[in-house]
């Protein structure tokens, strides 16, 4: 009897919600990857390595995952400021300027791509003035970096914005009248807060940046080796009906970006241990 | 250090929080702003800390004008209602945070700064808790830390605002005594903000009433509770018995009946009668200037409270007294009722 009374939870329908998770994940995301994992094996581990290792594979993932993580923290610093001055000040077109960054959400990322790269050509309007200074951007990873920033933005931006408005304004009250100038309350108090938040946007960031494909291969120019995204490999060995060879390279990046995924989050906890929500 | 603020105006929009206050501070006084919300209390505390700007006035520390100077230069130690700790920062460095971020000239080194730390932990009696996080904290706990911070940079004048407004009974009863104690060790010139009459009289030398962004009355607590110098302050502080009545030279009426009590010098006109509770004397009836029957009566402690219906209202004026449990009263009773201490304020407007 007491057994029974103990099992009882005050919130109903575990075992339905439960059930449908399981379900739900397993049918969305699980059984899908599970296949990726099984075309792979339609391979022998020597020639899973020598594809994986193959100059032009390694040179694809290189340029995905490095650009990714510039192009990362590039928007974890100027989503940060952007964040600062949409909160922080009020300012005529303010609400615009807020509507505007979520742009790169909506927009399809073949628009964004085609757009980048009519601004970014030889006679683009930043393209002609960057040639003048001997800076080539599209068709270049340059041209992928800006991609890659363009479309991480809003990912930052949305992560951070709503702990900063939470953000107890006693916080640098109590820093000033502790005798901090401006530079000490930032530093020290408000960005530390600010952590956790900035973690999460910044891995959301890097993940988008990693998989995106539609607006990089308008960009790139997808010369193998200078600048070939890995996903746009993929396509490549796709269409010459590599299958198994597609999937090798997807197997790399899908474990590659688990654990870069899985660092950012115990990153993550160990910040929000510390930083505990109340 | 002493603490002047001269003629302080603030304004929010329309809304006049502070319209012309002026107050002295002495050196080493524990002062209480008392007074409801909105009245005013915590604009004025934040003035002086230099966290909020006066529309017009002048504030000033120690002779010098505190207005020139923002709140990082004022070197004033302020304690929230919310305690605002830095949560990502064990206790050791909540504490030691002022001491870190003054200016390379005067800061302090390394095991210097530790050992004042520790000194300011074994001062608030927390020595203990120095590597956890404020979350891990109780209230209590968190307000005391809180203290130990703002003492860290030495301040000139100790401010808190509602320190103990987010804390249970028992912890807020138990902090009281310990910051008075507190005060007498150290002697910092501090103010509090309180709502709670209880708080400012009991830990306050002087205690300010405010309302409406004006002072009321300034004055110890035994000044402020005896001599109420304004109905407000009547009302607010201690409970009270008020009656309409009307003067007319020196005789009192209630309904038209007059009460045999002298006016004590009240205008002529609309006024109001406030007795405390326990100044009603009760007696046999047609003894006292008032007369009621008794129509329900609770006793704890040392007194018996009864409600009384006042004769010649119908019923309708009913009053709560406090009397000693000498004689036990009897609901039923018609009993008289004569004030012993009065006092009489004309009703305005």
């Amino acid at each position: 009897m007491s057994t029974a009374v103990a099992r009882r939870s005050t919130l109903p329908g575990f075992g339905l919600t439960m059930g449908l998770t399981l379900t739900w994940l397993s049918v969305i995301i699980l059984i899908p990857l599970a296949a990726l994992f099984l075309k792979t094996f339609e391979l022998s581990l020597d020639q899973f390595w020598s594809i994986v290792t193959s100059r032009r594979t390694l040179n694809a993932l290189k340029i995905s995952f490095g650009l990714s993580f510039a192009a990362a923290c590039v928007n974890l610093v100027m989503g940060t400021i952007i964040v600062w001055a949409l909160v922080r000040y009020r300012f005529p077109g303010r609400r615009l300027f807020d509507a505007i960054v979520d742009i790169p959400f909506a927009l399809p990322t073949a628009v964004a791509g085609v757009a980048l790269t009519q601004l970014f050509a030889q006679k683009g309007w930043l393209g002609a003035p960057l040639a003048e200074l001997g800076i080539k951007v599209a068709f270049t990873p340059i041209g992928i970096f800006i991609a890659m920033i363009f479309i991480g933005i809003p990912f930052v931006v949305r992560t951070v914005q709503p702990v900063l408005i939470d953000l107890d304004p006693e916080i640098e009250e109590a820093a000033a009248s502790l005798g901090a100038n401006r530079w000490h309350t930032v530093f020290r108090v408000i960005l530390p807060s600010l952590i956790p938040a900035l973690l999460t946007g910044f891995a959301l960031a890097f993940a988008r940046a990693i998989g995106e494909y539609g607006s990089v291969i308008f960009i790139a120019g997808n010369l193998p080796n200078v600048s070939e995204i890995a996903p746009l490999l993929i396509v490549i060995r796709l269409s010459e009906f590599r299958y198994a060879d597609a999937t090798a390279i997807a197997v790399v990046m899908l474990v590659a970006s688990f654990l870069i995924i899985f660092l950012i989050n115990r990153l993550q906890r160990w910040a929000q241990a510390r930083i505990p929500v109340h | 250090m002493a603490i002047e603020v001269t003629n302080i105006v603030k304004k929010f929009g329309s809304f006049a929080a502070l319209d012309n206050v002026d107050l002295k501070v002495a050196d080493g006084e524990l002062l209480a702003l008392l007074g409801p919300s909105g009245s005013g209390k915590t604009t004025l505390l934040r003035i002086i800390a230099g966290l909020d700007w006066p529309d017009s006035g002048e504030v000033a520390i120690d002779g010098e004008n505190a207005l020139s100077r923002g709140a990082s230069e004022r070197q004033v130690g302020f304690v929230f209602q919310h305690y605002a700790l830095f949560r990502h920062m064990t206790v050791f460095e909540n504490v030691a945070f002022g001491l870190r971020v003054q200016p390379r000239a005067i800061r302090k080194d390394e095991a210097t700064i530790r050992a004042r730390v520790k000194n300011l932990l074994d001062l608030v009696q927390l020595d203990w808790l120095a590597n956890r996080y404020p979350s891990q904290l109780s209230g209590g706990q968190r307000q005391r830390i809180a203290l130990a911070r703002a003492l860290a940079i030495e301040p000139r004048i100790l401010l808190l605002d509602e320190p103990f407004g987010a804390l249970d009974a028992k912890v807020r009863k138990e902090l009281r005594q310990w910051l008075r104690s507190l005060h007498n060790e150290i002697h910092v010139t501090s103010i509090f903000v309180t709502h709670d009459q209880e708080e400012a009289l009991e830990v306050a030398n002087r205690v300010v009433v405010m309302d409406k962004g004006k002072i009321e009355q300034i004055g110890s607590p035994g000044e402020v509770y005896d001599n109420p110098a304004t109905a407000f302050v009547h009302g607010f502080i201690g409970e009270s018995i008020v009656l309409p009545v009307d003067v007319a030279g020196d005789a009192v009426r209630l309904d038209g009946r007059p009460l045999n009590i002298p006016a004590l010098g009240a205008a002529s006109g609309a006024a109001k009668l406030f007795v405390r509770r326990h100044d009603m004397a009760v007696g046999p009836a047609g003894t006292g200037a008032l007369e009621g029957a008794i129509r329900h009566v609770r006793s704890f402690g040392p007194i018996q409270r009864a409600e009384v219906a006042l004769s010649g209202s119908e019923g309708k004026t009913v009053i709560e007294i406090d009397a000693p449990r000498d004689r036990e009263l009897q609901a039923g009773e018609i009993v008289s009722l004569q004030p012993r201490r009065y006092r009489i304020f004309a009703t305005q407007g």
